[in-house]
């Protein structure tokens, strides 16, 4: 019967081409997928997987290339047409209204008119019958962000959809949501719904898929049997090259020193959005990597304003370095003593994008500049006085620039974040925090990136790394904590703790005792 | 459907050219109008472009026309760079003239001209004054500085009308709103060229815009103080990563904006007028901002934006002696003129996208 399934073509793309500009985001793309397949879509972040959906949903229109569904031809204009047409997308990010009702904000994205009470039965079915349980009457800004997606499920189900786009579904779940994500999905599937499914994230493509298409720089490169390959095999066609091992060389970890201390911190939301951080305690020693993990939106952002010191603590002995109370230094004062902050934000936040690198190497380091020389040229410095620095950070860390001195929006994302990372390193922190260090970058850069931190933590430093990527937690961390509506979780050992119990723990729900690592 | 979408890099050349092609479609447009209207559009256009270079005292005239534009388009132009919008600058004109006026007056048989000096700062201090209200309620209070900087221009406005009208009347006036003439010491002397005499109303305080301008420069290319402002205007979030208090600098910039309005109405006050009265600005406060974005926010650009827009001003002050435009037409024009600049500075950091959509 699979064998049936899969020769039955839904979809067929061929010569797909799209450019913006000068920028070529699909280049003769021919894709096919099956009736009742789960189709992945691989590649790093602008490789042009995001391009080619919204192609297929009628948000945008291909320069050139055909698109034919049950072996007719059609034109995709809206995504009006495309539903007409049995395909349905969710999208990263959500489309919702949060001031409405879930079963509002179903009514109003639907084409045809039906009543309100109507569509209450309709999603009471719906969600019984695929398990996807959501209240009709909550408000979507009640819900949790898998309950939202799950609302926009539910939303492409109503118009029985042949094929259901997904756009990175899993960036922003809870292990355990995940779970129960691709449940539905192989459900669907098997009940003759077809897939797409984009992703950069290789276990998920072999857990899920049939087949996997792979594209680099807005070319298809493979399409190829998912159950039949590696994660291996897929990085190094995506990549293009051969990935490095990180060289993890974990001594037998001597006891160290406490580098750096929260205590007791509480902080009311100061936006309406905004997480309130409830009695946060964490400690970090010299030569160790504690991870914080957490799905985005749970306080990291609130946290990272105070371990930066862009927003004081109340009492100054709520955070120590080496035992020394250090709660109301600002900012410059503590890269002064050594603690080097990365917000999560590369552009607008840990630089400024119509700035030169030069400019922005000048932003975290103009007061070094200061108070040697004589009065005249403190009063005239500028960010001539960093040149010299920005080019050694920029040979040092292999930050691959398109011209010289170019500014900080001309950078890739990986290159940027290579950039940022260079300019705290030159400074030699003895404590490094840095929040979603490779969140968006391509596999290259991000192993670059993941190694200095290795180092960093090897040669002695003690490193803060907050991030949303479970994988890249495990794989660097020796303590975890876990981060959920602003509340964190004791510190574990990581050879304490399993995945599972840090996707309970960001999910909000408690795990059995287990050992911890002291606090004082 | 219109869509704006943000271009990837900004062309270094559309820079120069926008401007001209803002100038020259408000051309077209005017042309349009004049003829529209019944005058003769070329004429029109003389009397406005042509007519103020025909003379070299009227050429003169324009720099004292753009003399008090510049100073408070310069000191706008911090504010704007660092997206603090101040827009009563000719409030603080108004305070900073007024409070100088009262250091003048108190000291009638003042002939040393260093007592310039004193009032000058003092004009600063009250301009500066002016914006500390505006500033230090958005600090504290997070309130909108457009509105309250907008609403104060009238509460001066008022106020000086009600101190030349009161307090400061010349009793010897004859019942003229007007204060006494300010003593020796406090007025701009005109400049005279050997052989040539004076040049129109050309006085010395244009010598503060040649201090200023080579300063703003400085300040804005070649400080952390300039930097600093470039970097809260672009992106405030990186601003607190780089530890910049916000609030140091919109205060900064407003009292240095204000001050700034407040010397040019010492200036124009003391150079032009010689007393107190109950108009003392003509629009200058307001006509600054387009010179501020006319400019381009640099000091160089506020240097020529306030002699083109000076001369437009004088040109319609032309236009409405020799043929009776009456001036909300002349003012329709600077309007025109102010959408085209708006136009250019967007499109060029947007294109257009044209997409079907039913």
């Amino acid at each position: 019967m699979d064998q049936e399934k899969g020769s039955e073509i839904l979809l067929k793309a061929t010569k797909i081409n799209k450019s913006f500009g000068n920028f070529t985001a699909n280049e003769d793309i021919d894709i096919s997928i099956a009736r009742g397949q789960i189709h992945a879509l691989l590649g790093e972040n602008g490789a042009g997987k995001s391009t080619l959906v919204k192609i297929f949903y009628g948000v945008l229109q291909p320069d050139s290339g055909s698109i034919e569904i049950n072996n007719k031809k059609i034109v995709i204009t809206s995504p009006n047409i495309a539903r007409k047409n049995g395909i349905g997308m969710v999208f990263q990010h959500f489309s919702l209204f949060p001031a409405l009702t879930v079963a509002e904000n179903i009514l109003i994205a639907l084409d045809n008119k039906i009543k309100l009470n109507k569509i209450v039965d309709d999603i009471t079915n719906l969600s019984k019958e695929w398990e996807l349980f959501v209240d009709p009457f909550k408000l979507v800004s009640e819900l949790s962000v898998g309950e939202k997606q799950r609302v926009e499920i539910i939303r492409c189900l109503m118009q029985n959809p042949n094929l259901l786009i997904m756009d990175e579904p899993t960036s922003v779940l809870t292990p355990q949501e995940i779970i129960n994500l691709f449940k539905i999905l192989k459900r669907l599937a098997s009940s003759g719904c077809s897939i797409l499914y984009i992703s950069h994230k290789l276990e998920e493509i072999i857990e899920l898929a049939d087949e996997v298409t792979i594209l680099k720089s807005g070319k298809s490169i493979a399409t190829i049997d998912a159950k039949k390959t590696t994660t291996k095999f897929l990085a190094e066609t995506m990549v293009g090259k051969k990935i490095t091992e990180l060289r993890k060389n974990i001594k037998k970890r001597s006891i160290t020193n406490i580098a750096f201390e929260l205590k007791n911190l509480n902080k009311q939301k100061d936006h309406e959005f905004g997480i309130s951080l409830k009695n946060v305690n964490l400690q970090v020693n010299y030569g160790e990597i504690l991870g914080v993990a957490g799905i985005a939106g749970n306080g990291q952002v609130e946290l990272m304003e105070i371990l930066s010191g862009e927003i004081n603590c109340e009492h100054h002995n709520q955070i120590l370095l080496d035992n020394l109370p250090i709660g109301k230094t600002n900012i410059n004062e503590r890269r002064k003593l050594g603690i080097e902050t990365i917000p999560e934000e590369r552009t607008f936040h840990a630089t400024v994008p119509n700035l030169s690198l030069n400019e922005n190497t000048f932003l975290t380091y103009f007061f070094k500049y200061n108070n040697t020389k004589s009065w005249i040229s403190n009063l005239l410095n500028n960010p001539q006085n960093s040149a010299d620095e920005c080019e050694k950070i920029i040979k040092s860390n292999d930050v691959r620039c398109p011209e010289i001195n170019p500014l900080a929006s001309q950078l890739s994302g990986g290159n940027l974040q290579k950039f940022i990372l260079g300019r705290s390193l030159a400074n030699n922190p003895k404590v490094a925090i840095f929040s979603q260090p490779t969140w968006g970058v391509d596999i290259g850069a991000a192993t670059t990136i993941r190694q200095k931190l290795l180092d960093l933590s090897q040669s002695g430093k003690a490193v803060i790394l907050i991030s949303q990527d479970l994988e890249e937690i495990f794989e660097l961390s020796h303590k975890i904590a876990v981060i959920n509506q602003g509340v964190l979780s004791q510190i574990f050992r990581v050879e304490d703790i399993t995945a599972a119990d840090v996707g309970l723990l960001m999910g909000g729900k408690s795990i059995k005792k287990k050992k911890m690592v002291s606090v004082k | 459907m219109i869509t704006f979408v943000p271009r990837e890099k900004v062309s270094k050349n559309w820079i120069l050219i926008a401007p001209i092609l803002s100038i020259v479609f408000t051309i077209f447009f005017g042309l349009l109008i004049f003829t529209f209207l019944g005058y003769n559009p070329i004429e029109t256009l003389y009397q406005i472009f042509v007519s103020p270079f025909s003379r070299i005292d009227r050429i003169s005239d324009i720099l004292v026309k753009a003399c008090p534009l510049i100073i408070i388009g310069t000191g706008l132009m911090l504010c704007f760079k660092s997206n603090v919008w101040n827009i009563g600058a000719e409030g603080q004109f108004i305070m900073g003239a007024l409070l100088a006026g009262f250091i003048a007056l108190s000291f009638p048989n003042i002939e040393s001209k260093f007592f310039l000096l004193i009032t000058l700062v003092t004009g600063f201090i009250g301009g500066a004054l002016w914006a500390f209200i505006p500033a230090i309620l958005k600090i504290k209070l997070n309130v909108n500085e457009i509105l309250v900087s907008l609403m104060l221009v009238y509460v001066a406005m008022l106020f000086i009308d009600f101190i030349v009208r009161g307090p400061l009347r010349d009793p010897m006036s004859f019942g003229f709103p007007l204060s006494k003439p300010y003593p020796e010491g406090a007025l701009i002397n005109k400049i005279p060229f050997p052989g040539i005499g004076f040049l129109g109303q050309l006085h010395y305080g244009i010598l503060f815009v040649v201090l200023l301008i080579p300063i703003a420069w400085i300040f804005v290319n070649k400080t952390l103080g300039g930097f600093k402002i470039n970097v809260l205007g672009s992106a405030p979030q990186a601003a607190k990563f780089a530890g910049f208090s916000q609030n140091s600098i919109t205060l900064t910039v407003l009292l240095l904006s204000g001050g700034l309005a407040g010397v040019a109405g010492v200036i124009e006050v003391s150079a032009n007028i010689g007393q107190l009265q109950p108009e003392v600005s003509f629009g200058y406060g307001f006509t600054a901002i387009i010179v501020a974005f006319l400019g381009r926010l640099n000091p160089l650009g506020i240097l020529f934006a306030g002699i083109i827009i000076a001369t437009v001003k004088l040109g319609a002050d032309n236009a409405q002696m020799t043929m009776g435009i009456p001036k909300v037409v002349t003012g329709l024009f600077e309007g025109i003129l102010l959408f085209f600049l708006l136009t250019g500075e967007t499109l060029q950091k947007y294109k257009i996208q044209w997409s079907e959509r039913k």
